[in-house]
C-alpha cells in the first residue's frame, strides 16, 4: 500500500471512531428528555410594521439595537431604518448592486456589506458632517461575500464564495486571520455570545466553528444534504443552529460534539434562507423559498407558527437583541416586523 | 434527435418529442441520483431541482390510476374540456394524503407547485390554486422545470406569433402579451421574417392536430410560457439566488429551444468568478487532516442526557424574558405604542425583572451597563474591586485602535500587574509569565490568558458574593426609596 492510501485509510478509521465516541455518549436523545415536557402553544405573530423603499429584493438584513437595522438590496441600496417610526434614517447608494449581505456594528457607529463585487465596503454612519460615506473596502476575497458580522468596530468577520472566512482589521484594511478548510462556498457566519468564537456554514453541506484567536477549526458537523444557508448560535452559546436547502433546521450541541434534532415537515418542500433564535432560543424562526417563516418549538422539534405574508421568497431574518420583534425581508421588496 | 432535427432545419412540433423524451429524461434521472458534492466541491443538482424532485414524486402520486385526483372531460355546452380536475379535488387530495394540517397549508403548498406550472387552472394566465370548482390540469413532464428550460426571447416571439395567427377565442393574446409581442416586434425587427416562418411552420402542425388534443397541448404549451414569461406582478419561481447561480454547473444540461430555433442573444445575467476547485489532498493536507481528526477524537464529549438538560433548564430560565412567550412588563411597545419598555432599560434604575436576570449568571451582570456600575460600586465599597477594574479594562482594550493599543497595554501593566502596582491584581505564575512575554510585542491581546484567570475568580467569588450581598437583595427586593412628590 503505497503512503497515501495508508493516510488515506488512517484518516477514514479516525472518522469512524469519532462517529463511535459521538454514539457513546448517546444515553438520551433530547426528544426522550422532553418527553414530558408540553409543546409551546401556538404562536401567532401579527405583523406590525412594513418597511417600504427597496426597489428590488431584499438580500439582508441586520439589527443594531432594538429599533435600528440594515438592509441590503439588489436595488443597489443599504437603507438604515429606525423599525420603529418606519423612517429611513439613511439611504446609502452602493457601487455594486449585486449586494448579499450586510451588518450593523455593535456600537451603532457602522454598517457594511458586500456580494459580487469579492469586497466588504465599511460605511461610516457617524462622519463629521452627517454625510455617510465609505470608510474601507476590505478586498482579498477571491469569492463573493456572503455574509459579515462586526466584532467591533476594528475588526470584521467575512464569509465568501471562494471557501475561505476571514478576520480583518478594519483601521488598516488587512487580513488577519483566514480561515481555511471548507470544501465549498462559505454562505453564511455567526458569531458566539462571548465573542471568542464563530461559526460557519458552508456548500459542502457542514457547518464549522473557530477560534477565532488562533484560526483553528475546533469542530466540523455534517448531516445535512444540501447547501448550508444560515447558522446561528443558541442563545446560550453552547449549540449551533443551521439551516439548509435540503429543507431542514438541524441543532448540534458543542459540547457533546452531535447533532440534537432535526427541524423538518413532509410539507415543506422549499430550502431554509436563514434562521433566528427567540431570546430564550425555545422558539427558532426559519425563514424558507416558499414564501413563508416557519416557527418552531426548538426542544420539540414542531412547527408552532407560520409567518405568512410575503409574496415571494423570505431571504433573511433577525430577532431584535431584547427579543421584542423579528424582522423578515424579502424577495417582494418589503421588510416586515412581527411580533 | 430534437436538436439534431433543429439543426437539420426541419420543423418539428415540440410534442412530438414527447416518447423519447421519457426515455432520456429516465436514464439521466437514474444517473443523477447523487446529493453529495463530488470531489470538486460541485452538486449535480441545483437547490431548485431539490424541490422539484419532492413535488415530483407529490405529482406522480397524484397522478396515480387508483389513489391519485380523478381526472375527466366535462361537458360544456356544444363542447368537452377534456381531462380536468377541479381545485377542491387538489387540496382534498393534499390534506388526505400528504401531513397537511389545514387548508391553508394546502392552498399554500398547492399554489407553489401550480407557480411551477406542475399544474395549472385552465383558463387563467396566473397560476395559483383556488379551492373551489376551478378546472385544472396536469403538465406535461416535457414541459417540467427540472428539464432546466431556459427559453430564450426568440421562442416566445414565434410562440405569441402563432397565437395571433389562430382564429380561437381562447387563443386570443392577453393585454401583457400582446405588450410583449409589440416589444420582441422591435427589439427583433431584423429576424422577424424568420420568427414568421417558424411562427408559421408551428401553427401549421397545430392545426393537423386532433381537436382535443390540440385543446390539451395549447393549455400545457400556455401554462409553460405563464411560467417562464409570468404575468406582471406574478413572481417568476425559476429565479435563482445569485449566490447558487454563479454555482451552477452543466450548462449542457439548459434546454433553450423550445422551437427548435437558432439564438445567440444571451440573457442578461450578472459576471461571476467560477468557485475555486478543490483538489485531491496532498500528502501534507492528509497529515493535517489526520492530525485534527486525532484532536476531535480526543475531545471530551458531554453526555446528551446533560446538554438536554441544560437546553431546557436554558429555556425555561429565560422563557419570562422572551416577549414571543411572555408578554413582557409594561407592554411591548411594538404592540401598544407605549415606549415606556425602553425607556426603563435606559435609565439608571433597574426594574426588579432586570436585577433578577443578574442573578443568572456573571455574563448577565457584564452585560448590562447598569448591572457592571452595581457590581462595581459593591466591590469597591469592600475595596476588592481590581479584579474587575482589570476585566474591563482589558474589554475596553480590545475595541481600541490599533495606534493606542501599545500606551495602553502599558498603564493597563502598570496599574494592575506590576510590582508595587496600585490594583494589583493576584494571577496565577503561568498566565504572569505568558503576560510578561506579551507586552514585549504589545497586542489587543496580550492580557487574555491573565483576563481569563481573573474571570474565572470573578466567578467563584466576586460575583457569588454580590448576588449574596444585601445591596443586590434590596435591589431584588426594589425596596423603595422616599418616593418624590411630583406634584
Amino acid at each position: 500500500m503505497g503512503e497515501m492510501e495508508q493516510l488515506r485509510k488512517e484518516a477514514e478509521s479516525l472518522k469512524d471512531e469519532i462517529t463511535a465516541a459521538r454514539k457513546a455518549v448517546q444515553d438520551l436523545t433530547l426528544q426522550d428528555h422532553v418527553a414530558g415536557t408540553a409543546v409551546v402553544g401556538r404562536v401567532q405573530l401579527k405583523t406590525r410594521k412594513t418597511l417600504r423603499g427597496h426597489l428590488s429584493k431584499i438580500y439582508a438584513v441586520h439589527w443594531g439595537d432594538s429599533k435600528l437595522c440594515v438592509s441590503a438590496s439588489q436595488d443597489g441600496k443599504l437603507i438604515v431604518w429606525d423599525s420603529y417610526t418606519t423612517n429611513k434614517v439613511h439611504a446609502i447608494p452602493l457601487k455594486s448592486s449585486w449586494v448579499m449581505t450586510c451588518a450593523y456594528a455593535p456600537s451603532g457607529n457602522m454598517v457594511a456589506c458586500g456580494g459580487l463585487d469579492n469586497m466588504c465596503s465599511i460605511y461610516n454612519l457617524k462622519g463629521k458632517d452627517g454625510n455617510v460615506k465609505v470608510m474601507r473596502e476590505l478586498a482579498a476575497h477571491t469569492g463573493y461575500l456572503s455574509c459579515c458580522r462586526f466584532l467591533n468596530d476594528n475588526e470584521i468577520i467575512t464569509s465568501s464564495g471562494d471557501c475561505t472566512c476571514v478576520l480583518w482589521d478594519i483601521e488598516t484594511g488587512s487580513q488577519k486571520t483566514v480561515f481555511a478548510g471548507h470544501l465549498g462556498d462559505c454562505m453564511s457566519l455567526g458569531v458566539a455570545p462571548d465573542f471568542n468564537t464563530f461559526i460557519s456554514g458552508a456548500c459542502d453541506f457542514t457547518a464549522k466553528l473557530w477560534d477565532i484567536r488562533d484560526g483553528q477549526c475546533r469542530q466540523t458537523f455534517g448531516g445535512h444534504e444540501s447547501d448550508i444557508n444560515a447558522i446561528g448560535f443558541f442563545p446560550n452559546g453552547n449549540a449551533v443552529i443551521t439551516g439548509s436547502d435540503d429543507a431542514s433546521c438541524k441543532l448540534y450541541d458543542l459540547r457533546s460534539d452531535q447533532e440534537l434534532i432535526t427541524y423538518q415537515d413532509s410539507g415543506i418542500m422549499c430550502g431554509v434562507t436563514s434562521l433566528a433564535p427567540s431570546l430564550s432560543g425555545r422558539l427558532i424562526l426559519a425563514g424558507y423559498d416558499d414564501f413563508n417563516c416557519n416557527i418552531w418549538d426548538s426542544l420539540k422539534a414542531e412547527r408552532v407558527g407560520v409567518l405568512s405574508g410575503h409574496d415571494n421568497r423570505v431571504s433573511c431574518i433577525g430577532v431584535t437583541p431584547d427579543g421584542m420583534a423579528c424582522c423578515t425581508g424579502s424577495w417582494d421588496s418589503f421588510l416586515k416586523i412581527w411580533n | 434527435m430534437y436538436d439534431k432535427g433543429a439543426a437539420r432545419g426541419v420543423y418539428i412540433h415540440w410534442s412530438s418529442c414527447f416518447a423519447e423524451f421519457w426515455l432520456v429524461l429516465e436514464c439521466t434521472m437514474a444517473k443523477n441520483n447523487s446529493l453529495h458534492p463530488n470531489s470538486n466541491g460541485e452538486t449535480d443538482d441545483s437547490p431548485n431541482m431539490l424541490v422539484y424532485r419532492k413535488m415530483e414524486d407529490v405529482i406522480a402520486r397524484m397522478q396515480d390510476e387508483k389513489n391519485g385526483i380523478p381526472i375527466r372531460t366535462v361537458k360544456s355546452f356544444l363542447s368537452k374540456i377534456p381531462s380536468v380536475f377541479s381545485g377542491s379535488d387538489i387540496v382534498q387530495w393534499l390534506l388526505k394524503n400528504l401531513c397537511i394540517e389545514d387548508q391553508v397549508e394546502a392552498l399554500h403548498l398547492g399554489t407553489l407547485m401550480a407557480a411551477h406550472g406542475y399544474f395549472f387552472p385552465i383558463s387563467d394566465h396566473v397560476l395559483t390554486l383556488k379551492d373551489d370548482g376551478t378546472f385544472y390540469r396536469f403538465q406535461t413532464p416535457y414541459f417540467w422545470p427540472s428539464n432546466c428550460w431556459e427559453p430564450e426571447n426568440t421562442d416566445y416571439a414565434v410562440y405569441l406569433c402563432k397565437r395571433t395567427m389562430q382564429n380561437k377565442a381562447r387563443l386570443e393574446l392577453a393585454d401583457y402579451e400582446a405588450e410583449s409581442l409589440a416589444r420582441l416586434q422591435r427589439a427583433f425587427a431584423r429576424k422577424w421574417e424568420f420568427i414568421f416562418m417558424q411562427a408559421e411552420a408551428q401553427a401549421k402542425v397545430d392545426k393537423k392536430r386532433d381537436k382535443i388534443e390540440r385543446k390539451i397541448l395549447d393549455s400545457q404549451e400556455r401554462a409553460f410560457w405563464d411560467v417562464h414569461r409570468p404575468v406582471p406582478g406574478c413572481v417568476n419561481t425559476t429565479e435563482v439566488d445569485i449566490k447558487k447561480s454563479s454555482r451552477m454547473k452543466n450548462p449542457q444540461k439548459t434546454r433553450k429551444s423550445v422551437y427548435g430555433l437558432q439564438n445567440d442573444i444571451r440573457s442578461h445575467s450578472p459576471t461571476h468568478t467560477p468557485a475555486p476547485e478543490a483538489k485531491q489532498p496532498t500528502e501534507e493536507e492528509l497529515q493535517e487532516q489526520i492530525k485534527f481528526w486525532q484532536a476531535q477524537l480526543d475531545r471530551h464529549r458531554l453526555k446528551m442526557s446533560k446538554v438536554a438538560e441544560s437546553l431546557l433548564s436554558y429555556t425555561e430560565q429565560y422563557s419570562d424574558y422572551d416577549p414571543f412567550l411572555c408578554t413582557p412588563d409594561p407592554s411591548n411597545p411594538w404592540i401598544s405604542d407605549d415606549t415606556t419598555f425602553w425607556e426603563m432599560e435606559a435609565s439608571k434604575e433597574p426594574g426588579q425583572t432586570r436585577v433578577r436576570r443578574w442573578g443568572f449568571g456573571i455574563n448577565e451582570v457584564l452585560k448590562d451597563p447598569v448591572g457592571r456600575e452595581q457590581f462595581l460600586k459593591f466591590l469597591e465599597s469592600e475595596f476588592s474591586s481590581e479584579n474587575l477594574r482589570f476585566w474591563l479594562a482589558v474589554q475596553e482594550l480590545k475595541k481600541r485602535p490599533i495606534r493606542e493599543v501599545p500606551t495602553r497595554v502599558q498603564e493597563i501593566w502598570e496599574e494592575f500587574l506590576a510590582s508595587g502596582a496600585p490594583s494589583a491584581i493576584n494571577v496565577d505564575s503561568k498566565s504572569y509569565d505568558k503576560t510578561t512575554q506579551n507586552i514585549k510585542d504589545p497586542g489587543r491581546y496580550a492580557f487574555q490568558d491573565a483576563q481569563e484567570h481573573i474571570y474565572k475568580l470573578m466567578k467563584s467569588d466576586s460575583y457569588s458574593r454580590f448576588i449574596r450581598s444585601s445591596a443586590y437583595q434590596e435591589l431584588l427586593q426594589a425596596k423603595k426609596k422616599k418616593s418624590k412628590n411630583l406634584f
